[in-house]
């Protein structure tokens, strides 16, 4: 209570008066370069296509049309579903989502184990886990590709070591590209989960261990729960980036593992690029990620409230 | 009481930690020891040597290279500036500003670069700038770095604020500072350490960015991820592994030295005994 009336105290106000002319900066930059543009995209994907890249400034919905029927609603015939970007869109959600799974596998007992260390080595090891993220994602991506490619080194040492007889295809599979996400998001996963398992009380193991809980059974019906927080924020951190990401599909997926973000990609860079279609798939992108970021926010909400 | 260090520890825990730090490092380290390969091959090993190195800095290649190092720095340093300084007075205003309405739009606002995915920014920025008739090149590519800098250097900036007691800019003030005098005099010398680190940490978001430095750098103009990139799609050849090797030093340099200097100032170790 003490503490609580210290820090509201504590908090100055000082700057009060000029604090719009401090925002005014981040307004215009962030309003005019990055508000405006996604504004713009949603505009421009309600627009006619002009060919060989370009809008006509028509109004149109052709292009969440060409998204979900084949020849078009309004078309003469029936209009049937057209599969080919549904697919590619569930195809990146479920690479997402396994992405995720995995980093979650291994970030978990990660992030438990270096919360369980002494205060002093905490920081040595989070340290650790986070220093890859710093360095180049393409970089990183590029190495994982040399590492794991038909003759590259994991192949060479796994036959030399007799595991293997012949190299395992790993490159331009949905596996490489899962592995590669997995690689570029991995300390999103860990950092949460870390803050939340650092912040749990382990006097509550040792009650659930007085009643004879094993250990399992306290993971499972104490822990996880306490710490559930911290595991779907380090969800969410994965998941979202990996929905939209380019590099690992592009350099590890190879052509067959289309995704979302070339997808998109492709209707900017390419001669045959329709802007609309694009600017479309790059709206409910978006929108995926938005929701997934509302659940997030709403559940905080809920959960602060109950605290109270 | 003698379970107590038992229920702590889970069996398994420890070799998956490994298993992640060895994922983590080991692409890494093979480009790392590859890029000193003295073999045209990249599957074959010759022999150590530099030989891949001299060629970066003086082979057919290093002319693309030098200058797109020198376009990747410069924007770096210059986004860095820009959007440390903008930060640093959004996270004056957010923290120190009291409360008012619209304070959670204006975190919105500020954190959106890292909301909105990486992919759709880059088209947006491109269909946009095309739009307003911004010629593609250096300069956009440097406007576009300032937007996705603000939230990372934000960040730090407001938690080291947060950390900071109000008395100190108060007492400057009752002593006569004026408001300005106040933070350039109080304020900024505590929040050093959180501005050097979103600095550095803007600076390397900056350097490392890939997507949005693509669509948007136009014609005619590399930075190091882009040139890299287009080395890439024809083959992972030794000199972009010697390359790689070196920008990732850099980068584990100024990380390192980020995190202690993030040690060395952090607030509020006395307030806790």
């Amino acid at each position: 209570m003490a503490a609580e009336l210290a820090s509201t105290r504590a908090v100055s106000r000082t700057f009060e008066p000029v604090r719009a002319p401090l925002l005014i900066p981040t307004w215009v930059i962030i309003g005019f370069f990055l508000v405006a543009p996604v504004l713009m995209m949603l505009a421009y994907s309600f627009l006619t296509k002009e060919f060989r890249g370009g809008v006509i400034w028509e109004f149109s919905l052709a292009a969440y049309d060409q998204f979900i029927f084949d020849r078009g609603l309004f078309g003469d015939e029936p209009p049937q579903i057209e599969w080919t970007y549904i697919v590619i869109f569930v195809r990146s959600i479920i690479q997402a989502g396994v992405a995720t799974l995995l980093c979650l596998i291994i970030g978990f007992p990660t992030a438990y184990f270096i919360a369980t260390r002494p205060r002093a080595t905490r920081s040595m090891w989070l340290f650790l886990v986070t220093v890859p993220y710093w360095v180049n994602l393409l970089i990183r991506t590029v190495s994982m590709k040399f590492l794991i490619r038909d003759n590259g080194p994991l192949n060479e040492a796994l036959l030399g070591l007799g595991v293997i007889n012949e190299p395992i295809a790993l490159i331009n599979t949905d596996f490489a590209v899962q592995l590669g996400l997995f690689y570029s998001y991995l300390p999103f996963m860990v950092l949460p989960i870390y803050a939340s398992v650092e912040r749990y009380d382990f006097a509550l193991s040792e009650a659930a261990a007085d009643l004879y809980a094993n250990r399992w059974t306290i993971l499972r019906r104490v822990i996880l729960p306490i710490v559930r927080p911290g595991i779907v924020a380090g969800c969410i951190l994965v998941f979202v980036p990996s929905l939209g990401a380019f590099l690992a599909p592009d350099l590890l997926g190879g052509a067959k593992n289309f995704l979302i973000g070339s997808l998109i990609e492709e209707q900017f860079k390419g001669n045959a690029g329709n802007w609309p279609f694009g600017a479309a798939a790059s709206m409910i992108l978006l929108s995926l990620v938005l929701i997934a970021l509302f659940i997030y926010a709403r559940r905080q909400a809920r959960r602060s409230a109950q605290a109270l | 009481m003698r379970h107590r260090i038992n229920i702590r520890r889970y069996p398994g825990f420890l070799p998956v930690t490994i298993l992640c730090l060895v994922v983590l490092y080991a692409p890494l380290l093979v480009v790392m020891v590859y890029s000193f390969n003295d073999s045209l091959s990249i599957t074959r090993w010759g022999g150590f040597s530099f030989r891949w190195y001299m060629d970066i800095f003086t082979g057919p290649e290093s002319a693309k290279f030098k200058d797109a190092a020198w376009n990747s720095l410069t924007i770096a340093l210059s986004a860095a500036v820009a959007s440390t300084i903008i930060a640093t007075a959004a996270a004056v205003a957010m923290v120190r500003g009291g409360a008012f309405r619209g304070k959670a739009l204006n975190l919105a606002l500020i954190s959106m670069p890292i909301m909105v995915p990486e992919i759709v920014t880059a088209v947006a920025t491109l269909v946009f700038f095309s739009a307003i008739g911004f010629t593609l090149g250096y300069l956009s590519i440097l406007v576009a770095h300032i937007v996705f800098c603000i939230p990372f250097a934000y960040l730090p900036i407001a938690a080291r604020l947060q950390g900071i007691d109000g008395s100190y800019e108060e007492a400057a003030q009752d002593l006569y500072a004026s408001r300005f005098q106040a933070f350039l005099r109080v304020l900024m010398p505590l929040m050093a350490p959180g501005i050097l680190a979103g600095f550095l940490l803007a600076f390397i978001i900056s350097l490392d960015d890939f997507i949005i430095t693509n669509f948007i750098k136009g014609a005619g103009i590399e930075t190091l991820p882009t040139a890299i990139f287009g080395a890439v799609k024809q083959g992972i050849k030794p000199n972009i592994m010697a390359l790689s090797t070196l920008m990732l030093s850099v980068s584990i340099i100024i990380v390192t030295l980020s995190y202690f200097i993030s040690r060395y100032g952090r607030p509020g170790t006395k307030a806790e005994a």
